[in-house]
């Protein structure tokens, strides 16, 4: 039954990747997948808020009253976004104009208060940092994954960071004459983008 | 009854000390996060508008109480003399309030420039209000108490094409600019003049 560091790690990369696996935390996958860039600052966000929201659960799960334990997972929880959200504005403004109301989402988001509930909250710390590190970076691959196939048809173009005074990425991969797929920029392609890569996932899966 | 005291001591402290770390940090980011606004958003749209000043608008700026908010003010220097205000209004869009940064020339009411500086438009349609200078420029040199509309509405403001709700929302915008300007013009006035010592 124990498993190890690495086995409660690695299940966050492929067997429970979140998004694709088991279909949770939609609503930033569908969101914010705009471009590779606000998927990786997403994702990053969601991390840093599950690594910590794990090890305050796990270090508090023998206090914490069974009758209230949700409660106290969203407080905490809640807590650790505000603190994203503030420290986002402080020193990655730009980013933060992009995700704008994602990043309070992130509260509500399933996976998170999933993971409190389902393993940081009967699972020693060391183990529920491996569990949270494991699927924040499975949610992040998740997320720029999607994010690179949007922008990649939707606007040709395939960002990795944005600073103020430069963008590291690839502008205009297919060449100045491609014509942009919008559609793919906008909420409905986000929904066939998913598809396509759940079947992808499925059909890798199946054999 | 044992437990129920446990449930609200454990509510209680972790609600507590929960709001006490964000309030000491969000105490201790404010000044960085305001930097950051003026830096990213607020700034860039200043210096678009506020072509040939002689100052840094942004480093004059000054706030005054327009009833319940506060309002924050850049002045622009031409020719050596601070007679002109840039402020922020704004107006409902398609996907939340668009911000619309107002420069307006004091010594004869009109505008000297506007340029968006927050929304949450669809990209490539409304979005355009704040990538595409044409738009916000039809706003150029015309009287602030003016009431703005699209040329749909019977106006004379050229609308986005397929953003109609978005340029009728930056028009809202100038509009409701207009009128905060002429609330506030006597202490407008008054504030200039330290500026202009």
């Amino acid at each position: 039954m124990a498993k190890t560091l690495t086995q409660e790690f690695t299940k966050g990369l492929w067997e429970d990747i979140a998004p694709f696996r088991l279909v949770l935390g939609l609503c930033p996958v569908l969101g914010v997948t705009t471009t590779m860039e606000n998927g990786i600052g997403m994702g990053l966000a969601t991390t840093f808020v599950l690594v910590f929201s794990n090890i305050l659960v796990a270090s508090l799960r023998n206090i914490i009253p069974s009758k209230v334990r949700i409660a106290c997972f969203i407080i905490i929880i809640a807590t650790f976004v505000v603190i994203t959200e503030l420290l986002m504005q402080a020193f990655a403004y730009t980013l933060f104009l992009k995700l704008g109301v994602f990043i309070p989402l992130i509260v509500v988001n399933c996976i998170v208060l999933g993971r409190a509930e389902a393993f940081a909250s009967k699972n020693s710390i060391t183990l529920s940092i491996a569990d949270g590190l494991g699927i924040g970076i499975g949610f992040t691959l998740s997320l720029a994954a999607l994010g690179s196939l949007r922008e990649l048809l939707g606007a040709n173009n395939l960002t990795i960071w944005t600073t103020p005074t430069s963008i590291i990425g690839v502008q205009e991969v297919f060449g100045p004459h491609f014509q942009p797929f919008t559609f793919m920029v906008q909420a409905p392609g986000a929904f066939v983008c998913l598809g396509l890569m759940l079947c992808l996932m499925n059909l890798l899966g199946s054999k | 009854m044992r437990e129920l005291i446990k449930m609200v001591v454990v509510l209680t402290v972790l609600s507590v000390l929960s709001g006490g770390l964000l309030s000491g940090l969000r105490n201790a980011t404010a000044a960085r996060i305001e930097v950051q606004q003026l830096k990213f958003v607020k700034g860039p749209a200043i210096k678009a508008i506020l072509k040939g000043v002689s100052n840094d608008p942004i480093k004059d700026r000054f706030a005054i109480k327009d009833g319940e908010t506060e309002r924050k003010f850049f002045v622009g220097k031409f020719d050596g003399k601070a007679n002109t205000v840039a402020f922020e209004s704004y107006g409902k869009g398609y996907g939340g309030d668009i911000g619309l940064m107002v420069a307006i020339n004091m010594e004869d009411d009109t505008i000297v420039g506007a340029g968006v500086t927050t929304h949450s438009e669809t990209p490539g349609l409304g979005a355009t209000a704040k990538d595409d200078p044409g738009f916000v420029s039809q706003f150029k040199g015309l009287p602030i108490e003016e009431t703005f509309k699209v040329t749909n509405d019977g106006g004379k403001v050229n609308a986005l094409s397929g953003a109609t709700i978005t340029s009728r929302a930056v028009c809202a915008a100038a509009t409701e600019a207009g009128g905060i300007y002429q609330r506030m013009k006597p202490q407008l006035t008054e504030k200039l003049k330290e500026f202009n010592k």
